[in-house]
């Protein structure tokens, strides 16, 4: 798989007028800790196409800008019908006036243009209407002409970044499984695709069944659990070049829910002998495993801390699933859960201050969090099957899969905010499951 | 080579193919085919269910699944009647192996559920070996969720689908 190389630079002529740099008194912040309730109305034109055949591209861009933004539930566009002002040129004075008429408190506007070797470049710069003064510096991005829809996430992130003061997503991919055909034939691939559902790749064929996939914290490898040999076993799948192996294998076991260590070197994952599942650490480079948990009941779905330090996983040795925190060496693990109901699949959030996790209770399905000590949980969503979390690259968004009941069930990615607001399904061409939310590219 | 021993071994090699694929869940039509493509009223049809060395028999006469109550992997009174079957008949029938798959219903999360149809399976494979059955013919699977027979959303289903089911192949004495 080619994956563009998207340069960054501050383009030199923007330079010429005096750089403002976002003063603490700037009056355009959106919070988002507390969650929005009124969404920040902003503005983006058409991006100007500045050769011939960046006209392709000019108008998309602009578009994938707005649909990031608006997306996030934080920003509300103002519709372009609307407009007073049009840009047709970079370098115009903004009208100001114009934009504050229709209570566009940002404006977000943009160049495209090509070079001779087909390479695509975008410009943008953002606008405080009110203030009338430019938010941060103009910057531009270039890719190839494949990587177009990757500026204008870049453009977004970094409008969201400027006013919200937190790191953004929007560059980001995500790997799950595809799924199609009926509950008791259904055939799963893994699929990679932009966190917005564009873009959809496949890695594996679907002759085999395949299960959670996990991006590396980098993004260039992929673990999974499949069923190629017959039984189920953790493979590692390089991205760059869709090549995989068994990484885990051994007679008589089955091993699956694997995960990354913050440093990539570990592999954890749960491994089945007899009737006990525990959790087991393998160094990837020479394969050396260590065994992490040793009770009789089950341990599984382990995620490690931002840090490394620790491992918080599931485990019914209570009688019912629960969520336990350990060192990542393994030994004694402190119980977190306690509400009613069973709780399982924890992830640790990239932030390190919550436990994203799947509730199941009185027959109903949650995706919630709580602290890592397992206080202020709080439930995000409720289905008939919700299950599965993963976290955007910032902390604030969690990605999940939920399935529908009955003969004709089937599953499909929503995401929804840390708040609980904006649940919304996310685009895949065919069922989708076990997502994996990777890195700001 | 007479009849017999071909449909023996047209027998196994569907055992193999349950065996695997693993879009195949010892489903009870495997051994059909052969009952009417070579139906006779009164002798015993090799391969057939009438046939106690058959597949189709192990499948059909002597049950080849057992059922788990919810989030549960005991054996109950009736499983274990199954079992003491199985394991019989494949005393008798040494040259075959089995693959017990483990199964849960879909009121789970997808990992615990897998560790969940292991324990079953593993029930399974336990009781068989009490009863004589040489660990070594034995190995045991669990799909999870994954793989349903049953796709309402309801008990009826639910109960169908936490399952242990024994698939039999041919082992080494007759495929070597």
């Amino acid at each position: 798989m080619n994956r563009i190389v998207v340069s960054l630079m501050l383009a030199a002529a923007m330079l010429l007028s005096p750089a403002i740099t976002l003063a603490q008194s700037g009056p355009l912040r959106i919070e988002i800790t507390e969650g929005v309730v009124e969404p920040m109305p902003y503005a983006v034109p058409s991006f100007v196409a500045e050769t011939p055949e960046a006209q392709q591209y000019a108008d998309q861009v602009s578009r994938v800008v707005a649909e990031d933004l608006t997306g996030t539930g934080l920003f509300r566009e103002v519709p372009r019908d609307a407009h007073i002002s049009s840009v047709t040129s970079f370098a115009a004075p903004v009208a100001f006036a114009d934009w504050k008429a229709i209570n566009a408190q940002a404006l977000i506007t943009g160049a495209v243009s090509t070079d001779g070797s087909g390479r695509v470049v975008v410009k943008f710069r953002v606008w405080d209407v009110f203030a009338g003064q430019e938010l941060g510096q103009g910057m531009q991005f270039a890719s190839t002409a494949d990587g177009w829809r990757r500026l204008a996430h870049k453009v977004a992130d970094q409008v969201y970044a400027r006013l919200t003061g937190e790191s953004p997503y929007f560059d980001s991919r995500v790997v799950f499984v595809s799924e199609t055909g009926p509950k008791n034939e259904r055939a799963k691939r893994l699929g990679i695709m932009d966190y917005d559902g564009a873009n959809v790749q496949y890695l594996t064929s679907d002759q085999s069944i395949v299960l959670a996939p996990r991006f590396s914290p980098n993004g260039d490898r992929v673990l999974y659990t499949s069923y190629e040999t017959g039984f189920p076993r953790v493979h590692v799948l390089t991205v760059g070049d869709v090549q995989s192996r068994i990484l885990q294998s051994g007679d008589g076991v089955m091993s699956f829910a694997p995960r990354f260590s913050p440093d990539a070197r570990t592999v954890i994952y749960s491994l089945t002998q007899g009737s006990n599942t525990d959790i087991w650490a393998m160094d990837i480079a020479t394969g050396a495993t260590r065994r992490l948990t040793s009770s009789p009941s089950i341990e599984t779905a382990p995620s490690y801390s931002p840090d490394g330090s620790r491992i918080v996983f599931e485990s019914d040795r209570s009688g019912t699933q629960q969520l336990y925190i350990m060192s990542a060496a393994g030994g004694e693990a402190t119980r977190i859960s306690f509400g009613q109901g069973r709780y399982g699949t924890p992830v640790w959030s990239p932030r390190g201050d919550l436990i994203a996790f799947t509730k199941q209770n009185a027959g109903r399905f949650h995706i919630g969090v709580m602290r890592t000590d397992g206080s202020e949980e709080r439930l995000l969503t409720a289905s008939f099957l919700d299950e599965g979390p993963t976290w955007a690259p910032n902390g604030r968004v969690i990605m999940f899969a939920r399935e529908t009941q009955g003969a004709q069930g089937a599953s499909a990615l929503y995401s929804v905010d840390i708040s609980g607001r904006n649940l919304k399904r996310v685009r895949t061409p065919a069922g989708a499951s076990d997502p994996s939310w990777g890195p700001l590219q | 080579m007479n009849t017999f021993t071909k449909a023996i071994l047209l027998v196994a090699a569907l055992g193999a193919s349950a065996c695997t694929n693993p879009n195949r869940f010892g489903d009870a039509d495997a051994g059909a085919g052969i009952d009417t493509a070579a139906r006779d009223q009164n002798a015993i049809i090799p391969g057939s269910v009438n046939d106690p060395t058959s597949v189709a028999y192990f499948q059909q006469a002597v049950g080849d699944r057992v059922l788990f109550a919810v989030d549960q992997s005991t054996l109950t009174a009736e499983g274990r009647t199954t079992l003491d079957g199985q394991a019989q008949w494949l005393l008798v029938n040494s040259d075959y192996l089995a693959v017990i798959e483990g199964h849960a219903d879909e009121q789970g999360t997808r990992e615990y559920n897998l560790a969940l149809g292991a324990r079953r399976a593993n029930a399974v494979m336990e009781y068989l070996v009490s009863r004589g059955v040489p660990a070594n013919r034995l190995k045991f699977v669990s799909y999870g969720k994954e793989r349903p027979i049953e796709i309402c959303s309801e008990e009826a289903c639910y109960a169908k689908n936490r399952r242990a089911v024994t698939i039999i192949s041919a082992g080494s004495g007759l495929t070597g």
